[in-house]
């Protein structure tokens, strides 16, 4: 076996709780040596059911999960030797931090003296030296979280999986425990399997995500390839913030540049000229979607009218180091609304109900089916 | 913003009548249960506690005789003033039920006591003559010459007794102790000691029910936290039947169970599991059978309580960190249900320590427990001291079983 092989793969694997709906349908993911991986997805997309499954928590109905090659798809979750970290923690309060952390080593066997070394360096490793004696109810919630991090590593398991970790920590705290967990993926070089629903938490840590909708993958992919190329518009809309106009594919360009559609919004308006994402056939119904920083704003009617619509500023929000624009496209049936980014200091920033014309630059307006 | 200048001690008054105006609305609202739980809990436990050592039965029908014999030191000569005093008290009781119930409980420390008084008291009441009595003087030796057994001491060390404020017979009789002639204490000879025994008893059975209440009800308390809502409703509702019938009509059907010829015997005989009925009820088997059943809910509910409340990644997270599920449920999960544990264990036992029906219905003579015994002083022997004497000793048992009890729980449970 190589390095490269795969460390899980995910073979043809569903999971049915009732014998009607799938949580998980047909999956097929491979899980890198080393990687941090990513499942992200809305409640009830089948993240959380996989994961499960990866741990042993939960049988795939069918499929099969290989690790290193061999089936582990009836291997109970006590044999698998992986490390999982809940968002509740599942600390066991009847023991102390040091007791807990000592736990998955106690069960194998580790002798006393070995345990009390390696137990403090998983707390060194999380930074709570010295905390061992302490009760678990007397931490606070990130110390918690901390706490059930280092009892997940201690054992050197051969893969860590999270299950929303962060979800209980208010803002500030996730942000720093995000790029705690990246730097301790980077230092212990295992393989972290990670769940959440947010999008911003997904791109900051992972080396990869796997976006899930409806019970299926819809994309695996590095972060700015999920960012700058989303596969589907589900996609587009999951991962960060996009505008979204629809239209009907009104012609395939030969020249200018070759492969890019022509997309016919309706009414008056001209059409916008956009990448094709998904191999669309000339007619069919079609949305393009493009990222708010991507947009430009004229506050003059271009002579060369080409990728503009006119619209309406709907109103400005402030956020600190942006702005943001909400432009009512003013010239299409249901007037669709464009976000726009801006730096603060842009001069041309228009007040609320200001005509301004929004221009699409074709290389980064996306037509999805 | 800067607050308003305030300095320190009027800010802390202020804080403090801020808190004053709290508790005090509190108060108020308990109110009406305190005064409740005063009249009928404490008043009834403070009455008990003083009945125990003090029954005023002999001092308020011969008042004068209590107080001459109040300064007597029991070895030395009788004073005659207290012969006096008793032919006075005699002649002014014109109630001789009231005399009667004296009579009986003099006759409980000195046999012959009761027709010594009964027959003193109707011969001054209706030929004090020709007895030998003079109901306008009355004279220190006519007692003695009306009937001899008036000189014996013990007569009036009985009355003496029994009149005092304080009188620890009772209580020292419930412990199997008793005083001496001398006023020592002592220990009441082996055979004749019934209390001790009975003491124990009702500790052995009220701890075996509890050990059975545990055994069964963990397992189904388990079985019902992993149920889902409607099913666990409904598993609920059959452990909670017993309470729906009454203690009586429950121990009849125990009765109908568990007799010879009963459904129990008759199955296991039709089933060939034994030749001879065995003998199920009447004996310390029913009992302890029919107090589990009764009790059983009581060990449940809080169980379930506690059971519900372990998050149920616990024993994932267990289980995920190399524990098969067996030990993650011995090493994880039963220690969080020890509060629950603890409080069944503490229920089931204090409530069985006071059982009198289900013993009495069920069970043969040996198997009776402290509060029959209350009950049978109370009812049967009219004894009141006695009665109160060993319902202090189980109040007494269960408080100090209590307390050790919170010692061992406060060390093994957690939060508590």
């Amino acid at each position: 076996m190589t390095d490269t092989a795969p460390l899980v793969r995910f073979v043809g694997v569903g999971k049915t709780f009732d014998g009607r709906a799938w949580a998980v349908r047909a999956l097929d993911l491979d899980i890198r040596r080393g990687e941090f991986l990513t499942l992200l997805g809305p409640s009830g997309s089948g993240k959380s059911t996989t994961l499960a499954m990866l741990a042993g928590f939960e049988t795939p109905s069918v499929g099969d999960i290989l690790l290193d090659g061999v089936p582990i798809t009836r291997t109970p979750p006590h044999r698998r030797d992986f490390g999982v970290v809940f968002q509740n923690y599942a600390l066991f309060p009847h023991l102390d931090v040091a007791a807990n952390v000592a736990y998955p080593l106690d069960v194998r066997g580790v002798a006393r003296d070995a345990q009390r070394r390696q137990v403090d360096a998983a707390l060194a490793m999380v930074q709570l030296d010295g905390l061992g004696a302490r009760r678990v109810q007397q931490l606070s919630g990130g110390q918690q979280q901390r706490v059930a991090l280092a009892r997940a590593l201690v054992f050197s398991p051969r893969m860590v999986l999270m299950d929303e970790p962060l979800g209980a920590l208010d803002k500030q705290l996730r942000e720093h425990m995000q790029i705690e967990l990246k730097a301790l993926h980077r230092q212990l070089g295992v393989t972290f399997v990670y769940v959440t629903h947010d999008q911003s938490e997904a791109l900051t840590m992972s080396d990869r995500v796997a976006v899930f909708d409806a019970g299926r993958v819809q994309q695996v992919d590095r972060v700015d390839r999920l960012y700058e190329a989303p596969a589907s518009r589900f996609v587009a809309g999951f991962v960060g913030d996009s505008t979204q106009i629809p239209g009907t594919v009104a012609a395939r360009e030969t020249t200018d540049p070759p492969g890019t559609l022509r997309l016919a919004v309706g009414g008056a308006a001209p059409t916008l000229r956009g990448v094709d994402a998904e191999a669309l056939p000339v007619g069919s119904a079609a949305v393009g979607c493009i990222r708010p920083e991507r947009i430009e704003v004229l506050t003059a009617a271009p002579a060369d009218a080409t990728d503009t619509l006119a619209a309406r500023v709907v109103d400005r929000v402030y956020f600190g180091d942006h702005l943001r624009l909400r432009c009512a496209l003013v010239g299409l049936p249901d007037a669709p609304v464009a976000t726009v980014k801006r730096p603060l200091d842009h001069a041309a920033v228009a007040n609320a109900g200001a005509s301004v014309w929004l221009r699409f630059p074709p290389a980064h307006l996306r037509l999805h089916a | 913003m800067t607050p308003p200048a305030v300095d320190a001690p009027t800010l802390a008054r202020a804080v403090r009548r801020e808190r004053r105006r709290r508790t005090a609305g509190g108060l108020l609202l308990v109110a009406p249960l305190l005064v409740f739980l005063g009249l009928t809990l404490l008043l009834p436990i403070g009455t008990l506690l003083a009945r125990a050592v003090h029954d005023p039965q002999v001092a308020t029908a011969l008042p004068a005789t209590a107080q001459a014999l109040d300064a007597w030191d029991r070895v030395a000569p009788l004073p005659d003033a207290a012969r006096v005093a008793l032919q006075r008290d005699l002649l002014a009781a014109t109630d001789d039920a009231r005399i009667g119930g004296v009579a009986r409980r003099l006759n409980g420390d000195v046999p012959g006591a009761r027709s010594l008084v009964m027959g003193t008291w109707r011969a001054l009441h209706h030929d004090p003559a020709a007895a030998g009595f003079d109901p306008t003087a009355p004279r220190a030796a006519a007692l003695e010459a009306f009937d001899a057994r008036w000189a014996d001491p013990a007569v009036w060390i009985a009355i003496a007794r029994n009149a005092a404020a304080f009188n620890p017979d009772d209580l020292l009789a419930a412990v199997d102790l008793r005083r001496d002639a001398q006023g020592g204490i002592a220990r009441v000879p082996a055979d004749e000691s019934a209390f001790g025994r009975i003491l124990a008893r009702t500790l052995g059975v009220s701890a075996a029910v509890t050990a059975l209440c545990l055994l069964l009800g963990y397992p189904l308390a388990w079985w019902i936290s992993t149920l889902p809502p409607q099913r666990a409703a409904l598993a609920m509702i059959a452990v909670l039947l017993p309470f729906w019938t009454s203690v009586l009509v429950r121990a009849a059907a125990w009765v109908v169970l568990l007799q010879r010829e009963g459904l129990v015997n008759q199955a296991l005989i039709a089933a060939g599991v034994i030749a001879e009925p065995l003998a199920l009820i009447f004996n310390r088997t029913g009992v302890v059978i029919s107090m589990t059943h009764v009790l059983l809910p009581f060990m449940v509910l809080p169980l379930l309580a506690a059971m519900r409340a372990v998050p149920p990644t616990l024993m994932r997270a267990a289980v995920s960190l190399g524990s098969p599920p067996l030990q993650a449920f011995v090493r994880v999960w039963m220690p969080q249900t020890r509060a629950g544990v603890a409080a069944g264990v503490l229920l089931v036992f204090i409530l069985a320590l006071g059982y009198y029906v289900t013993p009495a219905l069920l069970g043969g003579a040996d198997d009776q427990m402290l509060s029959y015994y209350v009950a049978r002083y109370a009812n049967v022997e009219i004894d009141w001291g006695m009665a109160c004497a060993l319902a202090v000793v189980l109040l007494a048992a269960t408080l100090v079983l209590y307390t050790l009890y919170r010692r061992v729980a406060r060390d093994t449970v957690l939060g508590a």
